[in-house]
């Protein structure tokens, strides 16, 4: 039976791991490389790296960082964070990256996804949707949260899907930060609409809020970040626990 | 030992790679003709679409070479489905180790497709080290090999499908060894110890 994903997030800041809580203040957690080790060791089904403070300038660096990751890390893993053209991925790509997740360049130029898909894909592409709900819609936000847009989450996550997506990366910034659990409606929502997988990202507090955004948000995974890094919720437990409530989980 | 990874244009062969230098072995990346020969044992990776990397397969005359190996080569993921006879995806006649036809996933209960995560393995007088009979491995695809004579292991995602093959000096697995964390890596241990 296919499991349900536990997926460790590291934001990466000039080849370090940071966590940015509600996307602004910003902590530092250690060496990528040593962390990533730690977590595929206890049982992280997959890693995403975010490179918060992506630039032209040390584009380089993150790629270099990757092709590090890629020759110690015996999980699949997805990187993301200022990438913006075919040329961008496939760079990621040679360096050994099986995956990577684009998003402020997929809402100005949704073509993106399409050129992604045809060139690596729909498997090597996940397009991740920042959103906030403001009122009854939610709005989806770029640049790391700062800009809203005129895109809903789930006309747009429909799109990204019928361009290619080969998963759906959401965070809801509501959630984000606040460890009072996943946004559990909109996710179900989410995946009755959708057909490809969705990861569930924002608002991880404790073991229950993992059972929750399975069994009540349909997720196929979950992301994460700080509660890992710093021992909050460690993951053998959180495996553990799931398994012993009959969740499907390797 | 020397083992060649055959480089065409499919996705992530640099993750194989990193896999044999992780497991102590010595290999190459290469497309040469006599260099993929000479190798002990052979791998054929990939991730991608089967047409464009058939055609550059027969371009480069990689197609009839790999056919006429004779060390163990192993078929991993796309290229598993390309040592099949035919594939669903884009109307592609492949190499035609295996005499099977490569289907698409259709959901009948509102499954996902692609097929992507970790699964657990059943199998049964294979050559796959038997102690990793129903641990879990990472998939990743939309289309898939029915259960033949030639399966070496089964896999259940919508029905129960070939997660690896066997024929002569020819193996296959349909998952990621090389992403499938220490199991994976005892995968490729399997095939890497069969005898020349």
């Amino acid at each position: 039976m296919l499991t349900k994903r536990i997926i460790p997030c590291l934001d990466i800041k000039e080849g370090r791991t940071v966590k940015g809580v509600n996307f602004e203040s910003i902590r530092d957690a250690g060496d990528p490389v040593a962390l990533a080790s730690l977590y595929a060791q206890q049982g992280a089904d997959e890693l995403v790296f975010l490179d918060i403070a992506a630039t032209n300038e040390n584009r380089k660096t993150f790629s270099t960082l990757v092709r590090e990751i890629a020759r110690h890390i015996n999980i699949p893993f997805t990187v993301g964070g200022g990438i913006s053209s075919v040329e961008d991925a496939s760079l990621l790509l040679e360096a050994g990256a099986d995956k990577v997740s684009i998003n402020s360049a997929a809402v100005r130029n949704p073509q993106l996804i399409d050129e992604m898909a045809k060139a690596f894909g729909s498997q090597f592409v996940v397009v991740a949707i920042d959103a906030k709900k403001v009122g009854n819609p939610w709005v989806v936000h770029t640049h790391g949260g700062k800009k809203p847009t005129d895109k809903k989450l789930f006309s747009w996550a429909e799109e990204a899907q019928q361009r290619g997506a080969g998963e759906i990366l959401f965070t809801s910034m509501d959630h984000d930060g606040t460890k009072n659990g996943f946004a559990i409606d909109a996710l179900s929502k989410l995946n009755q609409l959708l057909s490809i997988p969705v990861i569930a990202s924002g608002g991880a507090g404790n073991m229950g809020h993992f059972m929750d955004v399975f069994l009540l948000g349909k997720a196929d995974a979950a992301l994460a970040a700080s509660i890992f890094h710093f021992g909050e919720v460690p993951l053998p437990e959180l495996k553990k626990y799931l398994k012993d409530r009959h969740i499907s989980i390797r | 030992m020397k083992v060649a990874i055959i480089k065409y244009n499919a996705g992530n062969i640099r993750s194989m790679a990193f896999a044999m230098e992780r497991l102590g072995i010595d290999y190459s990346i290469t497309d040469h003709q006599e260099e993929i020969k000479k190798a002990d044992k052979v791998i054929f990776p990939g991730v991608g679409e089967a047409k464009s990397t058939m055609d550059y397969l027969q371009v480069h005359k990689l197609d009839l070479l790999i056919k006429d190996l004779k060390q163990p080569v192993l078929g991993v993921c796309l290229g598993m489905q390309l040592m099949c006879a035919y594939s669903e995806e884009n109307d592609t006649k492949c190499l035609g180790i295996f005499d099977e036809t490569v289907k698409q996933f259709i959901p009948k209960n509102a499954e996902k497709v692609p097929h992507m995560g970790w699964n657990s393995i059943a199998l049964s007088n294979s050559w796959i080290n038997a102690s990793l009979d129903e641990t879990y491995m990472y998939f990743v695809h939309s289309y898939y090999v029915p259960v033949n004579q030639h399966t070496a292991a089964i896999t259940d995602y919508i029905q129960p499908f070939s997660a690896a093959l066997q024929k002569d000096n020819f193996y296959a697995v349909q998952f990621h060894p090389e992403k499938s964390a220490s199991v994976g890596e005892n995968v490729l241990r399997s095939f890497l110890n069969i005898p020349a």
